[in-house]
């Protein structure tokens, strides 16, 4: 495989460092010059000087032929460009994206650029999963299939305390994959019968978490 | 017609200011809350200190009610990025980007952005001045 990263931060240098270890083709472009020195010393001549927001300095890191793009740089903007001068110029058919500021997801959304990483997102989503504030957690968004898998504790008294799954009224599109109890994890079935205390794992379309916590959560 | 320009260097100011006299409505972004003395004191439109990625600032310039929308920030990427969002999320009629790459501005230009490139604009002239001179007084030069 070959992977174009532009942005040799500390992100796009450990990526490249990683694919190299894996057996992959790699090149890194950097645009700062002290930057670059450092990475040409270690990446000799996979790492390339230059603006990666210009289509001549892609070319010339091979992005043609590239099996992946890799927009990590430091800048939203340029990320977003990065992406869509990979796909539309290049036809890349797989570009991975950082948001550096959490702000700009819906911008990388609605520009088509996905899939995203965005560092303080995730640091987020773990505190949020560490220390719940919520009985409802997201554990994982898959944009591009517009679903949302979220864990749920089980509330004693709620409608779904002491119910066989099948007998819950499950809200459309929503679905429940697995429910942990005791810290041991099970594939649901309809003839799971939970009990408080249990966190469900669930499928849903956006939108669903009000009905879900009524279901899951009220008393 | 209401206008939101984003950047307001030397070329955002003077259309911001020619479109207020020309009888228009303008909000004009710029994140640095100096370039506001760039409008003159006497501008009579509108000016919001902020960064236009954010869709917040946008929205405080009136962008759901743009008619047109004009990035002329010094950044490329920023003016590709800021005229996308207000042609595809806030569905302004007319936006126009200023960019400085040839190449980007190409490119973005063949998927329906009214580009407008200042470097383009000068390599023209300025081959198009050299050739009128050799075709006359530069002859045989």
């Amino acid at each position: 495989m070959y992977a174009v990263i532009v942005g040799g931060g500390k992100v796009g240098s450990n990526v490249g460092r990683a694919l190299l270890r894996m057996g992959h083709e790699v090149s890194i472009v950097e645009s700062r010059p002290q930057r670059f020195a450092m990475l040409e010393g270690e990446f000799e001549h996979m790492a390339r000087y230059g603006d990666g927001t210009e289509i001549s300095v892609l070319e010339a890191a091979g992005m043609a032929r590239a099996d992946v793009c890799i927009a990590v740089t430091g800048d939203d903007e340029d990320n977003i460009i990065i992406g869509q001068v990979a796909r539309g110029q290049f036809a890349v058919e797989n570009v991975i994206a950082r948001v550096n500021d959490p702000r700009n997801q819906q911008h990388f959304d609605l520009l088509g650029v996905a899939p995203t990483v965005c560092a303080t997102e995730s640091i987020l989503s773990l505190i949020e999963h560490e220390v719940p504030q919520h009985s409802l957690v997201h554990l994982v968004s898959l944009r591009r299939e517009n679903l949302d898998i979220m864990e749920i504790g089980v509330v004693g008294g709620s409608r779904a305390d002491a119910t066989a799954l099948g007998d819950l009224p499950m809200p459309r599109g929503t679905l429940v994959i697995s429910v942990l109890r005791d810290h041991v994890g099970r594939v649901a079935s309809p003839e799971t019968v939970l009990a408080a205390g249990d966190q469900v794992v669930v499928i849903a379309e956006p939108g669903q978490e009000s009905a879900l916590m009524e279901i899951f959560a009220s008393e | 017609m209401f206008v939101v320009v984003v950047g307001c260097g030397r070329v955002g100011a003077q259309v911001a200011r020619g479109l207020v006299e020309d009888g228009h409505d303008v909000n004009v972004i710029d994140e640095n809350p100096e370039a506001l003395q760039r409008l003159g004191g006497d501008f009579a439109g509108g000016f919001i200190q902020g960064v236009a990625l954010e869709t917040t600032v946008l929205e405080a310039a009136g962008i759901e009610r743009a008619d047109a929308f004009v990035a002329a920030t010094n950044g490329d990427n920023t003016n590709l990025v800021v005229a996308q969002v207000a042609r595809d999320r806030y569905e302004v009629e007319c936006v126009i980007v200023r960019v400085l790459d040839p190449a980007r501005a190409r490119f973005y230009e063949e998927r329906g952005l009214v580009t407008v490139c200042p470097t383009r604009t000068a390599i023209d002239s300025i081959s198009q001045a050299l050739r009128t001179f050799s075709a006359t007084d530069g002859e045989g030069a």
